[in-house]
């Protein structure tokens, strides 16, 4: 693994205005993704997951603003970056795939123009090359018959297939990140698996890092590396993936676990989750916005999260996780 | 119970579209201008003929065609009558009219709109036919052959201008109803038991409302200038009844001779109602728009 | 145990492009021409049943039939040909457009899967509910307001809740007033059409309990669509797989996501995102579907998909055959069989 990460979010916090208030939907979030390297960001509605992969790729709603931290590409901060330098950097060095692929496509050009675009902006295509360059990136995502397809509109093809195109666009420019922010809800789960397939096979061969965002924890464990859990605006944990499902340190993790219908045997066995969410436009929300519905909760828990070690395998924001499995090395040892 | 969340209550029907509405009005002053423009419209409607200084139709020739002085604050025309006492009476007669018309197509348009998105098919085509058939005329023209027709009646205005409008409600109506035809809430009012005539009017009509009533204030706008339109070439309303379109076709015959006082009033008069429902319809329609709700 | 519901070659065909215009259609009645234009085989010779107290799955991807198959079992559309007996009671002979004053309507009532779409937004949750009650049960007054409240508390819907209008609910309670509303008047059958699909995990956990509790409570059947497999196999006694229209495998729940027997069923369950496995399981399907538009009864629908597929496909099209629990329409089911079982 090299040492600089391809993406570095750091303390990263985003508050939105709204009528009833502001919402503080995102606070101190960090993680980095390294290269090469596929994470998952994982969580429920609210927690986040979303407005994070926004808020670095700069498209945040206009009530939306980052009130604090950074996301570091390389050596440019995003998040603090001129309109200029986000235009040139978005799409070459970091693309973004959406959950509704038809709606993500513009509805009255035809697919192939649509990437062609990518590819004479981004790619360093000439223009007059472009359309054949369209129809090889349609082959490349495994759309049969591309010639013809590049004509299509969106409007022709299946969910799926419109997913495919929008990995070509998002690929087109061959950047070094692709957030994919749930690419796949809404889609047969057999469409789900090949579109995957599709998206690990084309990072491995690009050497490009990806985040993924899901709800679906079982979805995230098979296809990454690592898994970043969110909970309410905060990463509450952040480990290797087989290390998180076998050793959960979180409360909320280990319940999220429990509550996933795969790990039950039958019904009485899945656990629901205790309490909600708080409502994120207090503003007298506790250090840990998870104590309130947490079971292990003590009194050191009114106090700031800890940070964990930098640079850890493992990194759990509790004062009182689940214990860590026997250690059996020191390089092992748990944040 | 971990999903019933500790939310605080948030208010339900009146309570919640009044702080709504003030909510809007007030993050828009211009929806607020218009709002206390229409309310003094109604009151003008309302109270005018009680408060005006001058009988509207008594004519004084003597004081014919005076210009706007500290006695007659519009002038006199040219029988002597106080203009500004006519404008202010005339605001009931064309309130009424722009009234009175719009609830009537809406019940015309809506009604026969919502049957015919609903149900497709042959109502679908037979209002569809009706309504292209009224758009086959330019609509003025249409509007004044039905005055033109049934008489020279405040009547006969309301429903030439009902007419004239109904292809536009009707269509909105019906694109709204056929959206909502297959939505998740009408196979569950199936499932429960309900006749199709019960889902229309309890399921489909109270959610096409809201969009008609943004529609309605504009055609109110639309109603006053067609009676207006009217009146100027002779079909409306008949003189001495005070309405801004005869005051303003009696009054343009003075403009050459210098006397736009006449003709200034009444007109300025058409163009502030004119103007207020429209931008009321502005803040209504921010009011409906369930993209602007929390 | 005695059969609740008995579904009998049920098929269901749209003409292509909504079919000839009405003028065409006057026409015909008069010149009496036959119909020759293409149609879509949704739902194409579907038999099964549901006995008393189960609960019976049905799994299919978009465009499987299974959302056509449901809208025809609850009587929202009518079927081409087929019967649906109720009990006794044969439901296909009355058409769905009257169907809603049927004294029989309350015996079928549905879930669906967007509380918030299926919710007309000008209802509160009371009127939500007190609606079927209203008029399949003509109550009014304080007796519909207690059943209401009855019915409210049983879904763990807190009372104060019923005045909120569909979008001041969070996505559980919404979907715990869909449920109220369908259960209020006591149906035989309750079909849950994806009740979980737009809902959080933790949030799914406490209505699937709620659902199974309710079942056992007031001897309902259900029969629950999803696409969601591992939500199935715990929920679900038996479970129907549909493809194109068909019922392609049936069986107990467990010993289909086990030992899938149809290819199709196995890619699916190959497709299903584990917690304790990676994605190597490479059985994944390849192209699109066959067109549903008059397919040719010979050909086995799942041809030109199917890892295998040899010359027997294309000539003769597989029946459902039984294996004691288990139904699979398929040339080699044989092959993937347990152990070996006799053919019934």
């Amino acid at each position: 693994m090299s040492t600089e990460p391809a993406l570095s979010v750091e303390g990263l916090s985003v508050e939105f205005r709204t009528r009833s208030g502001i919402v503080r939907a995102l606070d101190n979030v960090s993680f980095a993704v390294n290269k090469g390297e596929t994470i998952a960001l994982v969580g429920e509605s609210g927690s986040g997951k979303s407005v994070t992969a926004y808020a670095v790729m700069g498209i945040l709603d206009p009530a939306g603003r980052v009130s604090a931290g950074r996301a570091m590409l390389g050596g440019l901060d995003l998040l603090a970056a001129t309109p200029r330098q986000i235009a040139d950097v978005r799409g070459r060095q970091i693309a973004m795939i959406f959950q509704n692929p038809r709606t993500a496509l513009n509805p009255i050009r035809p697919v192939g123009r649509q990437i062609a675009d990518v590819l004479v902006r981004h790619g360093n295509v000439l223009r007059k090359n472009a359309p054949a360059a369209a129809i090889e990136m349609l082959r490349a995502v495994g759309i049969t018959d591309p010639a013809r397809r590049a004509k299509a509109y969106p409007f022709e093809m299946s969910g799926g297939m419109c997913q495919r195109v929008m990995i070509a666009i998002a690929l087109a420019a061959k950047p070094s990140l692709l957030i994919a922010d749930e690419p796949t809800t809404g889609l047969d789960v057999t469409t789900q698996a090949v579109i995957m397939d599709l998206v690990s096979d084309l990072a491995k061969d690009l050497g490009m890092a990806t985040i993924f965002i899901t709800h679906d924890l079982a979805l995230a464990g098979q296809r990454s590396a690592r898994i970043v859990v969110m909970h309410a605006g905060h990463v509450v944990e952040n480990a290797p993936t087989q290390e998180l499902f076998a050793h959960p340190r979180h409360p909320y993790t280990a319940e999220l676990i429990a509550a996933t219908p795969d790990s039950a045997a039958n019904l009485d066995e899945l656990a629901a989750i205790p309490g909600s969410l708080p409502d994120l436009r207090r503003t007298d929300l506790p250090p840990c916005r998870y104590s309130e519905r947490c079971p292990r909760k003590i009194d050191a828990c009114a106090q700031p999260l800890p940070h964990g070690v930098p640079g850890a395998a493992h990194i759990v924001a509790c004062w009182n996780p689940l214990p860590a499995r026997i250690i059996t090395t020191p390089t092992e040892s748990a944040a | 119970m971990s999903d019933i969340a500790v939310t605080p209550r948030p208010e339900g029907g009146v309570a919640a579209l009044i702080k709504h509405s003030r909510y809007i009005i007030g993050e828009n002053p211009v929806t607020g201008f218009a709002f206390g423009l229409f309310v003094l419209i109604v009151l003008a409607a309302i109270l005018g003929p009680e408060l005006v200084p001058y009988n509207p139709l008594q004519s004084d020739t003597a004081q014919a065609l005076q210009p706007p002085s500290l006695h007659h604050w519009c002038g006199t025309d040219q029988l002597g009558r106080d203009v500004f006492s006519r404008v202010v009476v005339a605001t009931r007669l064309d309130f009424f009219i722009a009234v009175a018309s719009v609830v009537l197509v809406f019940l015309m348009g809506g009604l026969a709109g919502v049957a015919a998105g609903f149900f497709g098919g042959w109502t679908d085509r037979i209002v569809g036919r009706i309504a292209d058939t009224i758009m086959a005329f330019p609509l003025f023209v249409l509007a004044m052959g039905i005055v033109a027709a049934l008489g020279n009646t405040v009547q006969n205005i309301i429903i030439a201008t009902a007419i004239v409008n109904f292809p536009l409600y009707a269509r909105i109506a019906r694109a709204e109803a056929n959206i909502r035809r297959d939505a998740g809430f009408v196979e569950a009012a199936r499932l429960s038991g309900n006749a199709d005539w019960r889902i229309l009017g309890f399921q489909i009509l109270p959610n096409v409302f809201p969009i008609l009533v943004v529609q309605m204030s504009l055609t109110m706008g639309y109603a006053i200038l067609n009676a207006a339109g009217l009146s100027f070439i002779g079909l409306g309303v008949r003189p001495p009844t005070p309405e801004w379109g005869i005051m303003v076709a009696e009054g343009a015959t003075f403009m050459v001779s210098g006397e736009w006082w006449n003709a200034f009033f009444p007109g300025a008069a058409l163009m502030i109602a004119v103007f207020c429902f429209n931008l009321l319809g502005d803040g209504l329609r921010d009011m409906v728009d369930p993209r602007r709700r929390t | 145990m005695t059969t609740m519901l008995d579904v009998a070659d049920v098929s269901k065909l749209f003409p292509v492009g909504g079919g000839p215009g009405a003028w065409a259609r006057l026409k015909r009645r008069f010149t009496g021409g036959v119909e020759t234009l293409p149609k879509v085989y949704a739902v194409d010779d579907v038999s099964f049943d549901i006995a008393k107290g189960e609960t019976v799955g049905l799994v299919g991807e978009s465009g499987c039939g299974k959302s056509t198959l449901v809208r025809a079992l609850t009587r929202l559309v009518d079927v081409s040909s087929g019967s649906i007996k109720l009990g006794a009671r044969e439901l296909a002979l009355k058409p769905s457009r009257v169907f809603a004053r049927d004294r029989d309507r309350a015996r079928i009532q549905m879930v669906f899967q967007d509380a918030g779409e299926s919710v007309n937004p000008r209802f509160t949750g009371f009127d939500a509910i007190a609606d079927p009650l209203r008029r399949l049960r003509k109550l009014r007054g304080k007796a519909l307001k207690d059943r209401v409240e009855t019915v409210a508390r049983q879904c763990g819907l807190p009372l104060q809740l019923l005045t909120r209008f569909p979008h001041q609910l969070s996505g559980g309670q919404r979907a715990r007033v869909g449920i109220a509303r369908a259960i209020a008047v006591e149906p035989d059958l309750l079909v849950l059409d994806e009740p979980t699909a737009a809902l959080d995990v933790s949030v799914q956990v406490v209505i699937l309990q709620l659902l199974q509790r309710l079942k056992r409570e007031f001897g309902m059947s259900y029969l629950f669509v999803s696409h969601d497999l591992s939500v199935v196999r715990l929920l679900c006694d038996r479970v129907l797989v549909m493809y194109l229209g068909k019922i392609v495998e049936s069986g107990p729940a467990t010993e289909v996501f086990e030992h899938p027997l149809h290819p199709y069923t196995q890619a699916l369950v190959a497709a299903v995102p584990r917690l304790h496995d990676d994605a190597a399981a490479r059985l994944r399907l390849i192209g699109e579907p066959r067109s549903p538009i008059d397919p040719d009864p010979n050909v086995c629908r799942f041809y030109g998909r199917c890892p295998r597929g040899t010359d027997t496909c294309k000539i003769t099209m597989p029946a459902l055959r039984s294996f004691g629990a288990r139904q699979v329409a398929c040339h080699f089911a044989e092959e993937f069989l347990p152990q070996s079982k006799s053919v019934s």
